[in-house]
C-alpha cells in the first residue's frame, strides 16, 4: 500500500563525513569505495572511509532526489550501505583508430562517474595513429598523429584528463601497446620497427617492434620513463596482444638471432624475450603492469603480481581462460563479453548484464583473483560523432 | 546510354594530371564551416595518394562524368551563383535564391572569407571561375511547386572558364546539379578553392528515392528532422516518408481532431503542430524532397484510441470486453465517417500527390474475439478469412483517399491479402524473406513497387554494413522489361524502436548514403573499393 509521503522540515544539509584524511591523492586498486548513506527526518548523513567512497555516495544521493509534479524536490527516508563487488571497474577508449577530442574524453569521464566506473583505460596509441605528444620523443606524434597540429594530446591535455578523472575517483591507466600494434611509432622512431623482407630484400613494409637490437630497449626505457612519470597510477597497461610473427620470420637478422639463442622456430619465445625485458624495465621504474591475455597464453615468464586482461571471445572460451589465468595464480580482468564496439540490433545491454564474471570452474581462491573487468569501445568505427550514443 | 566514363576519364586525367595536379584532399571541413578543432577522420599521410581524382569526391556518382586536369580557381569574394540569361527562372524564384545562398555557404564556409583577399591577383596560377549560371529550360521552372514523382531531376553541368553552366529542365535538376557542383569544388593545401574543368550529364536511375523516419516510437524534435533533410539533400534523396504516428504515440496535432494528440502524444510538448508540419514540408520542398505522410491503419493504431473513442475494436474474452483494444474497427460506420473527415484534413495539409495508408501487420486476434465483428463476417460471407475483412476496410479507405484526388501507397500485406487496389497504388515491399519474388508478384500484377526490404537500417550490425546495402540490385527479380519499369525506387527505413535524437544522425548516416547511390547511379556502379574512397570523402564532407 502506498503511504502518502510525510513532508518533514525541508532538508538543508547533506553532511559528508570521511574518516581517512587525504584529498590530494590518487585513487588506486586498493582504494576503499564503501559508504553509508542515511536519510531520515531532520538529518542526512553520508559517511565513508575515504573521499572515494564519498564520491560514490554523492552519486547515489543525487539519484535518490526526486521531483514531484509540482516541481518540489524530495527524498525518501533511506538507509544505504554500499561498496563495490569488484575493485577494478573500467572503460577502454581507443584514441588511435579515431582521435577523440579532449571534450569527448572528459564527457565520458562524467558518465563513467554516473555509473561508478573507476578506471579509464586509455588505449592511447596503436597502428593507425600516435596522438600522444611525448616530450622525450616529439617526433612520434609529429610523424605519427593523423594531424600533428590538431589530432594530438598535449602534456596539458593529458594532465587535464588525469585530474578530471581523479576528481571523480577514476584512475587513468595508459596503454602503450607493444610489440605489435605499433605501426604509427615507426615514422617517428626510425629503426624501432622490424623491417619485413620479401626474399633477400626489405619490402619497405614494417612489422612489430624489433626485439633483437639494443636500441629498441634504450628507446623503450626512455619512453616508459616518461610515461611512468606522466601517469601517476601504479599500473601501466603494456598491451602485448595480436603480435603477427610473419614479419619477424621474414627478417634474416631475426632468423639468425633465433638460431643463435636456440629459440628454434617458436616465435612466441621471441615475443617472450621482448616482453620479459619490457616487464623488467617497467618494474624497475616502480610500476605494476597489466597485459593482454596472449602474454600469458604464450608462456611469457611473468611476475606474480601481473594482471592478465582476458579479451578473446568465442563461444564462452573466456571462461576457460579466466580459470587458467587464476589457476596459475595471476589476477584477472574480464573484457571478453563486453566488447561494446560490436554493436547489434535491439537491447544488447541485456547480454552484457547477464554476464557473471565468476561463473568459471575454480576454487574460491581463484575467484578472488578476479579483480574486475572493463567495457571496451574500440575505435575502428567510432569517433566523436557516435561515441556517446554507442557507449551509453 | 552514356557509359560511366568517369573512372576511365579519371585515369587518363591522372596520367596527364600527374605533371600538373598536386595530390589534393577534398575539402572536408567546410560543409558547415566546422571549426578546425573539430575531429574529422583524415587519412594519414601515406594515404594521401597521388591518385586522387576529382571523381573521388562525388556521391552519388553521376551517370556521365568527364573531368580534365585543368583547374580553375574560385574567389569567395567574387564567385557567384546566378540565374543564366536564358533561364525561365529568375530572382523571383525563391527556391533557387535560397539554394544559391545555401550552396555558397557549403562551398566556402560561413567564414570571413567574404572580405576582399589580400594576396595580389598576379600570384594566381589558375584561371578564375567567376560564376555558375543556372539555366532552367522548361517554360515553367516549377519554382513555387512541390516536387512530384514525375518531376525532372536531370541536369547538365559544364565547368569551364570563365563561367560554369548548369542546365536543367526544372528547378529540381538544378538542385541536384548544385549539390554535385559543390562536391567538385575543393581546397588545395594553401586554402585556395579549386575546381577541375568538367562536364557532367546526370539524372536519377530511380524516381522514388526515400528515407523513412518514425516519429511515433520516439518523438523526433523538429531540428532532427530538418538536419536529416539536409543530409538527404547531400545524397540526392527526394522522398521523406514520414511514419508520423503508430501504436506508441500520436504526435500529429490534428485540426479536426485535436484530442488525438492531446491524449495520444507522449506529452503535450512532444507534438508536431500545423506550423511544424508546414515547416518540414517547405524545408523539404526547397531541397526537392517530397513529404509523404503515413497514417498507418487499421493496425498500428493503439495511440489513436486514446483520443478517439469508439474507433478501435474492443477485444473480448469469454463474452466480455477485456478493456483492451485492437485494430481500427472495420464494421462501424462511424469509423468511415471519422476516416473521411480525417483524411480530408491530411489531404489538404500534405501537398504531395500520395499518402501512405500503411496496412501492415494487422493482428486478427482481437477482431476474431469481437462478437459484432464475427457477426459482420458472417453477413458479408467472408467465412473465417479475416484477410477479407482487412481488405474490405482497406478498400474503403482507398476509396476515401481517392475521392480527395490523392494517390495511395501501401505496405505489401495489402496486396498480399488481395485487396482491390487502385491501378496507381504503390506497393512498398518490406518483408525481407524472398523479397525478389514479392517484387515479381507485385509488378507482375501491374502495380508500381517501392523496395525497402533489404534496407532496414534500424537493423544495425558491427562493421561496414553499408557494403551490404550498396550491393543490393533492385532489379534482380524475375520479370519482363515492363515489370522492371514498375519498380520506381526504394526507401531506407529507420524504424524508431531504438532511435531518438541522441543517435539518429550517426545511425542513419552515412549508411543511408549507400542506398542513395544505389537508387541514383547507374546499375554498373558497383565497385566497392571505388565506393569506399568516394564515401569516405563524402562522409567527412557531410560532417
Amino acid at each position: 500500500a502506498e503511504k502518502e509521503p510525510s513532508w518533514e522540515t525541508p532538508c538543508t544539509k547533506l553532511l559528508v563525513y570521511v574518516s581517512t584524511p587525504g584529498c590530494d591523492g590518487f585513487p588506486s586498486l586498493d582504494s576503499n569505495e564503501s559508504y553509508k548513506l542515511s536519510v531520515s527526518k531532520g538529518s542526512m548523513l553520508l559517511s565513508a572511509e575515504t573521499i572515494w567512497g564519498a564520491l560514490r555516495g554523492l552519486e547515489t544521493f543525487s539519484q535518490l532526489v526526486g521531483r514531484d509534479e509540482n516541481g518540489t524536490y524530495y527524498i525518501n527516508e533511506t538507509e544505504i550501505v554500499d561498496f563495490p563487488r569488484f575493485p577494478h571497474r573500467g572503460l577502454l577508449l581507443d584514441t588511435s583508430r579515431h582521435y577523440l577530442p579532449l571534450k569527448a574524453i572528459l564527457e565520458t569521464l562524467d558518465v563513467m562517474a554516473y555509473n561508478k566506473f573507476n578506471v579509464f583505460h586509455w588505449h592511447i596509441v596503436d597502428d593507425p595513429s600516435f596522438p600522444y605528444e611525448s616530450s622525450t620523443f616529439p617526433e612520434l606524434s609529429k610523424q605519427g598523429a593523423f594531424n600533428a597540429m590538431t589530432h594530438v594530446y598535449t602534456a596539458s591535455d593529458v594532465r587535464s584528463v588525469i585530474e578530471y578523472a581523479r576528481l571523480r575517483g577514476i584512475r587513468v591507466i595508459a596503454e602503450f601497446d607493444t610489440p605489435g600494434h605499433t605501426l604509427s611509432w615507426g615514422p617517428g622512431a626510425p629503426g624501432l620497427l622490424t623491417p619485413c623482407y620479401v626474399g633477400k630484400a626489405p619490402s619497405g613494409v614494417y612489422g612489430p617492434i624489433n626485439p633483437i637490437v639494443n636500441s629498441t630497449y634504450q628507446f623503450v626505457t626512455s619512453l616508459f620513463q616518461e610515461v611512468s612519470t606522466v601517469f601517476p597510477d601504479f599500473y601501466l597497461h603494456l598491451g602485448g596482444d595480436e603480435v603477427d610473427f610473419t614479419c619477424w620470420e621474414s627478417n634474416p637478422e631475426i632468423r639468425a638471432f633465433m638460431a643463435e639463442m636456440g629459440l628454434g622456430q617458436d616465435y612466441r619465445k621471441l615475443e617472450s624475450f621482448y616482453i620479459q625485458r619490457l616487464l623488467d624495465i617497467v618494474s624497475s621504474l616502480g610500476k605494476g603492469y597489466i597485459v593482454w591475455q596472449e602474454v600469458f597464453d604464450n608462456n611469457v615468464k611473468l611476475r606474480p603480481d601481473t594482471i592478465i586482461h582476458v579479451w578473446k571471445e568465442n563461444n564462452l572460451q573466456y571462461l576457460n581462460e579466466m580459470a587458467n589465468v587464476t589457476r596459475a595464480g595471476y589476477r584477472a580482468l574480464l573484457s571478453a563479453p563486453w566488447y561494446l564496439n560490436r554493436i547489434s540490433y535491439g537491447q544488447d545491454w541485456i547480454e552484457a548484464y547477464k554476464v557473471e564474471p565468476l561463473v568459471f570452474e575454480g576454487v574460491p581462491e581463484q575467484k578472488a583473483l578476479v579483480i574486475g573487468g572493463e567495457a571496451c569501445m574500440w575505435g575502428e568505427y567510432v569517433d566523436v560523432t557516435n561515441l556517446t550514443p554507442r557507449l551509453w | 546510354s552514356w557509359p560511366t566514363m568517369g573512372r576511365a576519364m579519371g585515369l587518363a586525367g591522372l596520367l596527364l594530371g600527374l605533371v600538373v595536379v598536386p595530390a589534393v584532399l577534398v575539402s572536408t571541413n567546410l560543409r558547415h564551416g566546422a571549426p578546425r578543432t573539430e575531429a574529422e577522420p583524415e587519412p594519414s599521410g601515406w594515404e594521401l595518394a597521388a591518385d586522387a581524382v576529382p571523381e573521388d569526391s562525388l556521391w552519388p556518382l553521376p551517370q556521365w562524368v568527364r573531368t580534365y586536369p585543368r583547374q580553375l580557381q574560385l574567389a569567395p569574394s567574387r564567385f557567384q551563383l546566378v540565374h543564366g540569361a536564358a533561364s525561365s527562372a529568375g530572382p523571383s524564384c525563391g527556391l533557387l535564391q535560397d539554394a544559391f545562398r545555401r550552396y555558397y555557404e557549403y562551398i566556402f564556409g560561413h567564414s570571413r572569407r567574404r572580405t576582399w583577399g589580400r594576396r595580389p591577383l598576379a600570384a594566381r596560377a589558375e584561371p578564375e571561375l567567376f560564376q555558375l549560371q543556372v539555366v532552367i529550360e522548361a517554360g515553367d521552372p516549377g519554382c513555387d511547386r512541390h516536387p512530384q514523382l514525375a518531376s525532372s531531376e536531370a541536369y547538365h553541368l559544364t565547368v569551364t572558364e570563365p563561367v560554369a553552366i548548369l542546365k536543367a529542365a526544372e528547378v529540381w535538376g538544378a538542385l541536384r546539379g548544385l549539390e554535385t557542383f559543390s562536391q567538385l569544388v575543393h581546397e588545395d593545401d594553401y586554402g585556395s578553392f579549386l575546381v577541375n574543368e568538367s562536364e557532367i550529364n546526370d539524372f536519377p536511375r530511380f524516381a522514388h528515392r526515400g528515407v523513412l523516419l518514425d516519429t511515433s516510437r520516439h518523438y523526433l524534435p523538429l531540428k532532427s528532422i530538418l538536419t536529416n533533410l539536409d543530409a538527404m539533400a547531400f545524397n540526392k534523396f527526394n522522398v521523406l516518408h514520414w511514419h508520423i504516428v503508430d501504436d506508441q504515440s500520436f504526435p500529429y496535432q490534428s485540426i479536426y481532431f485535436p484530442e488525438l494528440s492531446d491524449k495520444g502524444a507522449y506529452s503535450s510538448n512532444l507534438i508536431y503542430t500545423p506550423t511544424d508540419v508546414r515547416l518540414v514540408i517547405e524545408y523539404a520542398r526547397l531541397r526537392g524532397i517530397r513529404v509523404i505522410p503515413e497514417f498507418d491503419t487499421p493496425g498500428h493504431t493503439q495511440s489513436w484510441g486514446k483520443g478517439q473513442k469508439d474507433l478501435l475494436t474492443p477485444c473480448y474474452n469469454g463474452g466480455q470486453p477485456t478493456g483492451s483494444f485492437g485494430p481500427v474497427n472495420p464494421v462501424w460506420n462511424t469509423t468511415y465517417d471519422f476516416m473521411t473527415k480525417f483524411f480530408k484534413e491530411i489531404s489538404s495539409v500534405f501537398p504531395d500527390e500520395f499518402i501512405h495508408l500503411g496496412g501492415d501487420e494487422v493482428d486478427f486476434s482481437c477482431w476474431k474475439s469481437n462478437p459484432e465483428v464475427k457477426e459482420f463476417m458472417k453477413k458479408q460471407g467472408f467465412g473465417i478469412d479475416y484477410a477479407k475483412l482487412e481488405s474490405y476496410y482497406v478498400q474503403n479507405i482507398l476509396d476515401i483517399v481517392s475521392s480527395y484526388n490523392k494517390g495511395q501507397m501501401v505496405w505489401q500485406e495489402v496486396f498480399d491479402h488481395k485487396a482491390q487496389l487502385k491501378p496507381d497504388t504503390v506497393v512498398q515491399v518490406w518483408m525481407a524473406n524472398n523479397y525478389a519474388r514479392e517484387l515479381s508478384r507485385v509488378t507482375g500484377a501491374g502495380f508500381t513497387a517501392v523496395l525497402s526490404a533489404p534496407w532496414y537500417l534500424d537493423y544495425i550490425s558491427y562493421g561496414q554494413d553499408w557494403k551490404k546495402y550498396y550491393s543490393v540490385e533492385p532489379l534482380n527479380f524475375p520479370g519482363s522489361e515492363e515489370q522492371k519499369k514498375l519498380l520506381i525506387g526504394g526507401e531506407a527505413c529507420l524504424w524508431g524502436e531504438f532511435v531518438d535524437a541522441t543517435n539518429l544522425t550517426p545511425r542513419l548516416w552515412p549508411r543511408a548514403s549507400a542506398v542513395g547511390e544505389r537508387l541514383w547511379s547507374s546499375s554498373n556502379v558497383t565497385n566497392l573499393q571505388d565506393a569506399y574512397k568516394r564515401l569516405t570523402n563524402h562522409r567527412c564532407r557531410m560532417l
